[in-house]
């Protein structure tokens, strides 16, 4: 695949205090990929997921997104080509659903504009269809469990309307069939027009049947990048993890079960 | 967008009639008519001056002080995505005290009374913000959501202090001054005074934050999802900070400690009209201003000729308000 680069990361390094979680990255992103990130509970996904997104100075290297350096463009241009699903949302104050998803359109109005348009209601109200969350539309926030309060949020960054999405741990909360609804439809979205999405991701099942590339983070700071079959190895995903793990084909399919 | 309109202009007409109300009531009634005379052709009659020379000039600085307010609050809300942030709880009306009551005890005029509250109140303000400045100060966005609670109670233990001070300035004041400085101390309107910059403060903040509604709308989101969505977090805040400070300490300058107009009319108006910012700033200014000239009119008439500190009555609608607010948060 030759796609469009979406995304460009050169000689990124990244480190927390005096800890150095990831060093001399690069990673680049094509229209059509579904990246899958991986990595042990404080390797450093969602620092880097906020790194690609240019809400966080890396200590070297350099992100363009769609040709623009993140660390140098304004807020509100990068906001219409990238968008980022954060880690649960703490609601404090009641709203509609609907008002949360009609966020997602922030980007798109200019400084002095005012109201939400109409093309925004019906680009809101089908982002919440896409997430099957239609009903929830005039709930209040603050009442929905939390893997409704999820796609309503996946609902938000489908209306912001980007071409590139980084999503951490998006499945998180989601019951079985609303994990492999979204990324069935994270598969088929990718695949329209110039898109790719990075996603944070803890099954290394769903993270097989659905990615196309994965980025592996191991503790000593080297990551690997590549065709998911390539980087998901059983030797590779054991070091990472420091746990005992094999994979196996089952109709066609990696099946991954940690020993 | 005709629904913002349709509040706007209702709570336009519900202020209209708060005022109206305050002008005809007190020690002394004046008929509807009698009331439309003397306040458009006044005629020198006794009416005529209890309403132009005392009641008109407090009413007018009870709805700049309440209007500004109720949006000082309602920023601050936003500020630390908290809906129990008030410039009262948060320590400004505190600050403000130590500097009007220090002021007094030295015997100062109006004007340094008034300078030693506005002093009072950005330096309690600035000292809240400078304990907590790890979540404020930089580039970090990092932190969602827990800095807040951090932030409020840095307020709450300042107001503790500033409590402390003034019951201090109180212990070593002479007698004859003791009466003025509780008098400020529960909320003075009976200067009338001040009228005019509360105004015009009340006009410059309203048209100054209204336009971010959108942008403050995404800001309660957290602070990584607003940046995400392309809302310059550092800045907003920045001026949010500013805006809340000015607003807070001009009310607190003009009408004394009034407490919990802030907590109480944001509150409310979110649960009729709900959260969106660019519906509730303005209506903030606007209730806020009914409410404390309502709060004022009662304050002069329960046990008229006496009168009674219109703080009082706000305390009385802001405590359970509040109380409501956070039990309903623990469940």
């Amino acid at each position: 695949m030759n796609g469009v680069v979406l995304l460009d990361a050169r000689e990124l390094d990244l480190r927390v205090g005096a800890r150095t979680l990831l060093s001399a990255l690069t990673l680049q992103v094509r229209a059509g990929e579904l990246w899958c990130l991986l990595g042990p509970n404080g390797s450093g996904k969602t620092t880097l997921l906020h790194t690609l997104a240019g809400l966080r100075a890396p200590a070297l290297g350099s992100v363009s997104c769609l040709g623009l350096d993140v660390a140098s463009a304004a807020p509100e241009q990068l906001a219409r080509r990238r968008g980022l699903l954060t880690q649960s949302v703490h609601d404090s104050f009641s709203a509609r659903a609907l008002d949360v998803v009609l966020l997602g359109r922030h980007p798109h109005h200019d400084r002095w504009s005012f109201g939400d348009s109409d093309d925004d209601r019906r680009i809101a109200l089908d982002a919440l269809v896409a997430v099957d969350a239609a009903a929830l539309a005039a709930r209040d926030v603050t009442t929905l469990s939390g893997g409704e309060r999820q796609r309503v949020a996946l609902a938000a960054l489908l209306a912001q309307q980007v071409p590139l999405m980084l999503l951490d741990e998006p499945t998180a909360h989601l019951d079985l069939k609303h994990q492999i609804g979204l990324l069935e439809h994270l598969h088929v979205w990718v695949q329209q027009g110039e898109r790719a999405a990075v996603l944070a991701l803890h099954d290394l099942n769903l993270a097989a049947r659905f990615a196309t590339h994965a980025l592996l983070l191991a503790p000593d700071g080297r990551a690997s990048t590549g065709p998911v079959d390539d980087v998901m190895t059983d030797a590779a995903l054991a070091a990472a993890f420091d746990h005992p793990l094999h994979r196996q084909r089952v109709d066609s399919r990696w099946i991954y079960l940690p020993g | 967008m005709p629904r913002a309109w349709r509040i706007g202009l209702a709570l336009a007409a519900l202020s209209a009639a708060a005022l109206g109300l305050s002008l005809a009531f007190g020690s002394r009634a004046i008929a509807p008519l009698d009331l439309a005379r003397v306040l458009f052709a006044p005629d020198g009659s006794v009416d005529a001056q209890i309403v132009q020379e005392l009641r008109l000039p407090r009413a007018l600085a009870a709805f700049g002080t309440g209007g500004l307010l109720a949006i000082a609050g309602a920023l601050m809300q936003v500020l630390l995505r908290n809906p129990l942030a008030d410039p009262y709880v948060m320590g400004a009306s505190g600050g403000a005290a130590v500097g009007a009551l220090g002021a007094m005890l030295l015997g100062a005029g109006g004007v340094l009374i008034q300078g030693g509250a506005f002093g009072g109140a950005l330096a309690s303000t600035g000292l809240v913000f400078m304990l907590a400045r790890r979540e404020f100060a930089g580039a970090s966005l990092t932190d969602p959501g827990t800095g807040a609670p951090r932030l409020l109670l840095a307020g709450v233990m300042l107001a503790a202090l500033w409590t402390a001070l003034v019951t201090l300035l109180l212990t070593i004041a002479p007698e004859a001054r003791i009466r003025g400085m509780l008098f400020w101390l529960a909320g003075d309107l009976s200067a009338g005074s001040g009228g005019a910059v509360a105004w015009a403060a009340l006009i410059v903040i309203t048209l100054a934050a209204w336009p971010l509604g959108r942008a403050l709308n995404v800001v309660l989101r957290g602070p990584i999802a607003a940046q995400a969505l392309g809302v310059r977090v550092q800045g907003v805040r920045r001026l949010l900070f500013v805006l809340a400070s000015l607003a807070t300490a001009v009310a607190v300058t003009t009408s004394g400690a009034v407490g919990f107009v802030g907590l109480v009319v944001p509150h409310a108006l979110r649960l009729a009209i709900g959260n969106d910012q660019r519906v509730l700033l303005p209506a903030c200014a606007l209730a806020g201003g009914a409410l404390l000239v309502l709060a004022d009119t009662v304050a002069r008439t329960v046990i008229a000729p006496q009168q009674l500190p219109v703080g009082l009555v706000t305390a009385l609608l802001g405590v359970p308000s509040f109380l409501m607010l956070l039990l309903g948060r623990m469940r």
